[in-house]
């Protein structure tokens, strides 16, 4: 089971090769999006800042409390939503997989609607302040997906197919649901939903970044364990099964992190569309369809283009900003169709 | 003794000036908040403004730190402000958080659509801005025009029934119900909001406006613009039923004049009271043209 036919269908460069290319874009994104902003640092203020040298008390609460915690959130939410599209892909052995298809971000969403548009009880106003919105939108995301998978159980064993058709159901009175809230809603907090709605990582603090941390990590790492059997499943269930894979536990368990980040990243920074859709198939093009090389690849990769797109997203327009989900679209989009139509070029000829 | 009197003296001079100095560089949320910055004369020190701050004319050529619900706490950094003046509707609140943390002066002012509201709102921009006098000046000019209007309204005895629709929308348009700032200038006008029985600003379905009878329609003027004009309008079907497609009645107005809740309020209430009376016009008080 460790040489499946899937592992290396095309031509794609060598793995180190294409995880050190990664890795090297990340990085450069990283840089970036430290010494890019509506503020005009030079380079070596920024380095000064990080590194606990003399700079003016506000350059260094720029790098400090906005620049660096933005960075490694926008990298976490793209790495988390890159690798659960990717594991969801395999998983339904459907190309158009993400995490919006079956309702984690419908319910996600739904919640944190709730929270804008009524509010937080009083009781628990005090508790949860600043960070009711974030767990609304988490609560919403877990019993969504934990109401889809009952749905799709029966005698042990979860039907997939009964599971994606639940996920549209429940996205269906989910996305009914916000859109009662949303004409219920004044024009203030219509302006809220809308703005949530196209994602932004204009909320980014250290505490923000050490709630999504473990859902973002825990993602990746556990996605790890679970190539093989993805890898097995694009040859159908029974065969994973019989290869000697427990197909049930890892279907159960690659939902709930799935569920588990995607809810995470949207708590924190609104819905984010494209990455958990596209990030797969650019890995995919480039590098194969094997889910070893795929699932870290997407993390890598997801990060990186949510970091570029959030730059762009904060510069275009400085002072103000642009919400990062029409940017990630706006620049993944059209980059999509080129690689597609190329690939379509190249297998006719 | 002769050495520490002039000392002394020229100390509390000093602070006097440097306590009626008024920050050098402000950034302004808020399209009132703009205004009353400008009406008190410190429009120069405004480096940068939100995108609801369309008055005066000369405020769109400022940079624009975006919608005032959805700032960015390194842009407004960027432009290093003395000072912050941000609507009490102003956020993300996690972004006003950071602003505060980046050790940047913000004040909040209050922003409620009323009389008192506006008068607050001014008096409140002035002790920010240390024009404490001139402030105060305004309000009582702002509550003084309003109450000239209300004197002239209420000794009209007929009330137009006034639908206020914010847009025309693809489908139905939206309608202001209650606890909204048109409701409350419609009133201030010495009109009846046609549209009962919800609050805030709701899509309204052409059987509810035909129901709502309203005897005039009431739309911002790019609105009108947008759906071909006064005509245009006046003959889509769910209006023209209405008694005000009927007498060709429809009032357009600039948006931010008639909502603002700014210093203009006077006159843009006496305005509307004399489109919504107007055999009554020459009774209305009108206000100093805009010094603007």
């Amino acid at each position: 089971m460790t040489s499946l036919p899937v592992r290396d269908d095309r031509a794609g460069l060598a793995q180190p090769g294409v995880l050190a290319l990664l890795a090297a874009l990340a990085c450069a994104a990283a840089v970036a999006s430290l010494a890019i902003g509506a503020s005009a640092l030079s380079p070596g203020t920024v380095l000064a800042a990080l590194f606990g040298g003399d700079v003016a008390p506000r350059d260094a609460a720029i790098v400090l409390q906005l620049r660096l915690p933005r960075t490694l959130l926008g990298f976490g939410v793209g790495a988390a939503l890159a690798v659960s599209g990717a594991m969801m892909q395999g998983l339904f052995r459907n190309p158009l997989a993400d995490p919006a298809l079956i309702g984690i971000s419908g319910g996600a969403a739904l919640a944190a609607v709730a929270v804008i548009v009524l509010g937080v009880p009083a009781a628990v106003a005090g508790l949860a302040g600043p960070f009711a919105l974030p767990a609304a939108a988490f609560a919403g995301s877990l019993l969504t997906i934990l109401a889809v998978q009952r749905v799709a159980r029966g005698d042990g064993r979860t039907d997939i197919a009964t599971l994606l058709l639940a996920g549209i159901a429940v996205n269906a009175i989910a996305s009914a649901g916000t859109g009662y809230l949303v004409f219920g809603s004044d024009d203030r907090q219509m302006r809220d939903i809308t703005f949530w709605t196209m994602g932004s990582l204009g909320g980014a603090a250290w505490p923000v970044v050490l709630a999504l941390a473990p859902f973002a990590l825990g993602a990746v790492l556990a996605a790890g364990r679970w190539a093989g059997v993805l890898d097995a499943l694009l040859l159908g269930e029974r065969e994973a099964a019989l290869m000697g894979f427990r197909v049930e536990p890892a279907k159960t368990g690659i939902v709930i992190v799935c569920a588990a980040a995607v809810g995470a990243s949207v708590a924190v920074a609104g819905v984010i569309g494209f990455v958990g859709l596209v990030v797969p198939h650019l890995v995919r093009l480039v590098a194969g369809a094997g889910h070893r090389l795929l699932l870290t690849a997407s993390a890598l990769l997801g990060g990186t283009l949510v970091l570029f797109a959030d730059i762009v997203a904060r510069t275009v327009m400085a002072p103000a900003e642009l919400p990062i989900g029409l940017v990630t679209a706006l620049i993944g989009g059209p980059f999509f169709l080129w690689l597609l139509i190329r690939r379509r070029r190249e297998t006719l000829s | 003794m002769t050495t520490w009197l002039p000392v002394a003296f020229s100390l509390v001079l000093a602070s006097i000036a440097a306590a009626a100095e008024p920050p050098a560089r402000i950034v302004s949320v808020g399209g009132a908040i703009t205004e009353i910055v400008n009406e008190l004369g410190l429009g120069d020190s405004l480096v940068a403004v939100d995108s609801t701050s369309q008055h005066p004319p000369a405020m769109r050529a400022l940079p624009q730190v975006g919608y005032m619900r959805a700032l960015s706490a390194e842009g407004v950094a960027a432009l290093h402000p003395d000072l912050v003046l941000l609507s009490d509707n102003a956020g993300p609140p996690p972004v006003i958080d950071q602003i505060r943390s980046l050790g940047i002066a913000s004040r909040m002012v209050p922003d409620r659509p009323t009389v008192e509201g506006v008068a607050e709102k001014v008096r409140a921009v002035g002790s920010f801005l240390d024009r404490q006098e001139e402030a105060e000046a305004m309000a009582r000019d702002i509550t003084e025009g309003v109450e000239a209007v209300s004197a002239v309204v209420a000794e009209i005895p007929d009330r137009p029934r006034v639908l206020f629709l914010m847009g025309l929308g693809r489908g139905a348009p939206t309608a202001a119900g209650q606890d909204t700032a048109a409701d409350a200038m419609i009133r201030l006008a010495g009109g009846v909001n046609a549209m009962e029985g919800y609050e805030g600003y709701k899509p309204a379905s052409g059987e509810a406006i035909l129901a709502a009878a309203p005897d005039v329609l009431l739309l911002p003027s790019d609105a009108v613009e947008a759906a071909g004009g006064r005509e245009a309008i006046l003959a889509m079907p769910q209006f023209a039923g209405t008694p005000a497609a009927r007498h060709g009645r429809l009032v357009a107005m600039d948006t931010l004049y008639l909502l603002g809740f700014g210093p203009r309020l006077p006159r843009a209430a006496a305005d509307l009271a004399r489109a919504l009376h107007p055999d009554r016009a020459d009774a209305f008080p009108k206000p100093p043209a805009d010094r603007s």
